[in-house]
Parts: C-alpha cells; structure tokens; sequence
C-alpha cells in the first residue's frame, strides 16, 4: 500500500460536496490506546473522504468530511469507531444522491 | 414539514422511522388506509439523505404510486441494458436494447434520488400523512418487551404509536440497539462511490447512440472495472448528466491497494469508459453502502409493535441490481401488515408475523433465497479474473485473421483454458454454478 499514491485529486471532489457542518462530532475513537495497537488501521484507507488521519498513533477524525457511509465502524477490526448519524439536519446534504 | 414539537399531537396509529423509498412507500399505503401516520426523517428534507446508483424500476414503484411516471421527475426511460467485461485494453460487451422496454409502462428509470425521493415524498403528503424533517430518531421506546413509540433528538421529541416500522438504510442504529440486527460484517457490505457527470444531453445521445432524451442505457462494468474485485462498476444515462459508479464487497477491498476513490479514477480512466465521460463536470462525488449478505444475513424482520423494510432489512437482491424495488415492496406489505394489526387492535409479533408472510408471498423472499449462496458463489470462484480474461483472450484470438486455422485456434484457447483453471476446477465452477443461480 506504499508506493502507491492515493486519493490524487479527492479533496476536489469533496468540495463539490454539500454539507451543513455541526459544530461537534457524530464520530469517535473509544479508546486511542487501541488504534495505537492496530497495525492495517482500515479506516484510513477505506474511507471514500479521508476522514481519518494516522497522526504518530493518534487518529485523527475530520468529521466534517464524513459522507455518512458507515464504512468505517464495520472494518475497524477492534469495533473501536462510535458512529452516529450526524444530528438532525446535519451533516452531508445530497444535491442528486 | 416544518418541525413544531410543542403544537403537535404526539400520538399516531403508526411511526415510520425514514423517508427513503421503503419509507414512503409504507407511509403512503398508511395513510390511504386511514391510520394517522407519521415519517420522522433526519436529512434536510427527504431524499438529501438518500442515495443508489440510479436505476428505479416502474411496476413494483407503481404498486404503491400509480402512474407516477407520468410526472415524476425523472431521467430517462431504459430501453437498453448493456454488460460490459473489461480486462486493461479491451471489452467484450453484450446488450440487449427493445422498444419494448418503453411501451406503455416502460419498465425502468434512470433517477437522481434526491429528486425524485422529493416528489415521492409529495404524493405521501398528499396521501395524509406527515413528514417531519431534520429530525433524528434517537430510541425506540418500548414499554416491557413492546413498543410503543419513539425519541426524538430534540426538546420534548417523545412520539407514541402502537406500531413502529424501522426504514433506517443501510445504517441501522435502531434495530442495533434494539437487538434485533447485528453489526454488519465486511463480507455483507458493499462500499460504493460514484459521480454525478454533467455533459449536454446531445453529447450523451451521441456518445451511446440513443436516438432522443427519452431514451438511456445502463451499463453495467466487471472484471477489470472493479481491478478484479468482487463488485461491479456502473454507468447510467440521466437526462443531462451521467450516473458513473463503482463498488466492491468490502471484504475484498479491504484486501486491495485501491482506496474506494481510486477504484473509481481507475474505472474512469479505462480506455473503454474514458471516451464516454470525456469533457464532463462533476457535479457531485457521493458514496454509499449497499448490503449484500442476502437471504442468510436477513435481521429479525419484526417483534411486538415493530417491524423493518428495506435496506435496514437486507432487502437487496445484487446480482439482478434490485433493491428500491425490494424496499417498496416491503414498505407497502408492512403498511398492510400495521392496517391488519389497527383492525384486529393486536400489535404484537403473532399479527406483525404477517409482515414475513407477505414477503413470501410477494416476489422479495423467494428472489432472496433464490441467490442466498450468490455472493458467497462469487467469493470461492475466479468469475472476477481468470474467467473474464479467458473470454476476452478466446474473442480476441478468434476475430484475429492471422494465417492460422480457426481449428488450431481452437486448441490453442483450449490449452490455455487449462492452463488457467484445471478441469476439476472448470467442473467445480460450472457445478456450483448450476446450484447457486438455476
């Protein structure tokens, strides 16, 4: 998964994207101890908007980027993701969907 | 539509948790019956949640609203389903294009959901029922082990009904908490991203030879449109814009050096499918799951006071593309099941056992064990590699004039066949083929 560049060009798309953006997040890490242990972390690669960031262990969560797939508490092998819908009336707003 | 939580009377005949189509569909079949019917629904307005790749298909959308072809806001009327196998240089297509498929009730449509899902939820209105926006809903009440209403995130949001019906998606939180569904797993689920590309509708006629904006195509991509993954990549023509597509089973993503958006890059650039979207403008990038477990991965459908429709369901048939359809199917038949349980007035599981019994009878629960073994089929066979490649290579060799005999051809491709796959292999394949699809 190294040499290999990924995402060229994403941050493009997600600006065509609308969101109504809340001021706290839908998403959590439990326990940032486990996503220290956790070699592949999946959710980085799997998410379709990079929300999440491999910051020297920490993961860092970009919420407001989140396209509300769910993706991401299902690979995290640790279970380790709290994921919410957004509050009503937040979140991505799909102009075609 | 505009919540007023204070105002409201805060009890209803029935609770509808979501206004996709299973939503709306289970909504209207209420409300015309006479329930006093609420949708609660999260996004900005209904369809601003609501995603699928594109392709609504007319009879089982009309058993629920009449004719609504007729002015819905529609794409394009199907009358063309292509498949594509690609390998990195080539494609081997086959098609099938009818006039039949646009007669009277043409028999699919190409949709944009936040559209068109906006106009459903007109008609749903109309019929009487009430749809409050911008609203989650954060727990299902129950009163032992019944249920007897809902929460909702926001100040004083406790709504009561003797019957809730669960439409969540794909995402279903509720019927987590409630115990009814477990957490889905990466072999149920499929991860898809797509775009949204403007082009002028008389490029798209040109491009897929459709002879006005009242015709489209769908096209369904494999093999190398998905880099060998189990999954398919789409294109779908809308009235100016392109529906451009790709998903995998998430467990064989996982497994990929390709993110979800550079599966996408790398279907888009395709020598096949570049041509086509050439000079487009995205207008939106979207991504979505849809669930595959089928039949075998089905949650606890219903329980006392409680039952669940559509994708929250499993109710998706992947090999045929058909899930809206499922959904509205299920929306309708557990509207039934909710009007049977007011005229009885028994809410518990024995009357909403009837929900499963519809299914049954209708087409959903026979399709879905019909291919239960698909995906897992799909899974322990090379049909997203060695197959594709070898028909590629076998239709190639044998349009090539190059001097040597069709007959030599021949065993050449056999040799090659054999060198790709065994023959305990080949029989294998077309055994468990023959079992898991006929």
């Amino acid at each position: 998964m190294s040499e290999h560049k990924q995402n060229v060009g994403l941050p493009d798309k997600l600006y065509k994207v609308k969101y109504k953006t809340d001021e706290r997040s839908h998403l959590k890490i439990k326990d940032q101890g486990v996503c220290a242990q956790c070699e592949d972390k999946p959710c980085i690669a799997r998410c379709p908007a990079e929300v999440y960031e491999d910051e020297h262990g920490q993961i860092l969560v970009a919420y407001e980027n989140c396209l509300e797939c769910g993706v991401c508490k299902i690979v995290c092998p640790f279970d380790n993701i709290e994921w919410e819908y957004p509050r009503g009336g937040y979140g991505v707003v799909w102009k075609f969907g | 539509m505009t919540p007023d939580s204070s105002a409201m009377d805060k009890n209803f005949d029935v609770i509808i948790v979501g206004a996709g189509p299973s939503g709306l569909a289970a909504a209207t079949t209420c409300a015309r019956a006479g329930l006093k019917t609420i949708v609660i629904e999260r996004g900005d307005r209904p369809g601003t949640k609501n995603v699928m790749g594109g392709i609504l298909y007319t009879r089982p959308t009309a058993g629920v609203w009449p004719e609504f072809w007729k002015e819905a806001p529609l794409e394009r009327p199907i009358f063309e389903q292509q498949y594509w196998m690609l390998t990195p240089d080539s494609a081997l297509k086959f098609g099938y294009r009818s006039e039949q498929f646009v007669g009277d009730v043409p028999n699919a449509f190409s949709v944009l959901r936040v559209k068109v899902d906006r106009y459903f939820a007109e008609q749903t209105e109309k019929a009487g029922a009430l749809i409050i926006c911008q609203t989650l809903v954060e727990e299902v009440l129950t009163d032992g082990d019944r249920v007897k209403g809902v929460r909702c995130g926001r100040e004083d949001g406790e709504l009561y009904a003797p019957v809730v019906i669960l439409c969540e998606g794909v995402n279903p939180e509720l019927g987590k908490t409630l115990g009814m569904q477990q957490r889905l797993k990466p072999s149920q689920v499929a991860s898809i991203t797509k775009e949204i590309i403007s082009l002028p509708q008389e490029t798209i006629n040109d491009r897929f030879n459709l002879p006005g904006d009242d015709r489209g195509v769908a096209i369904e991509l494999m093999a190398d449109a998905t880099a060998g993954l189990l999954g398919m990549g789409f294109i779908y023509t809308n009235s100016n814009t392109l529906s451009v597509g790709v998903g995998a089973l998430l467990q064989d993503a996982m497994d990929s050096q390709y993110t979800p958006y550079d599966l996408l890059v790398r279907m888009k650039t395709h020598p096949m499918v570049a041509p086509l979207l050439q000079g487009g403008e995205t207008l939106e990038y979207v991504s979505h799951m849809i669930p595959e477990g089928g039949y075998g991965a089905m949650p606890q459908l219903f329980g006392d006071g409680i039952m669940v429709c559509g994708d929250a369901a499993m109710l998706v048939n992947s090999l045929h593309r058909e899930g809206s359809n499922l959904a509205i199917t299920s929306g309708k038949l557990a509207a039934e099941t909710a009007v049977e349980a007011h005229d009885k007035g028994d809410f518990s599981a024995k009357t909403l056992h009837g929900y499963r019994g519809r299914l049954e009878q209708s087409v959903v629960l026979p399709d879905l064990r019909k291919y239960r073994n698909a995906t897992r089929f799909m899974e322990t066979h090379p049909v997203f590699d060695v197959y594709p490649e070898f028909a590629s290579d076998a239709a190639r060799e044998m349009l090539t004039v190059d001097g040597e005999s069709k007959r030599a051809k021949q065993w050449k491709l056999m040799r090659m066949l054999f060198q790709r796959r065994t023959i305990f292999g080949l029989a294998w394949d077309g055994l468990d083929a023959g079992r898991s699809f006929l």
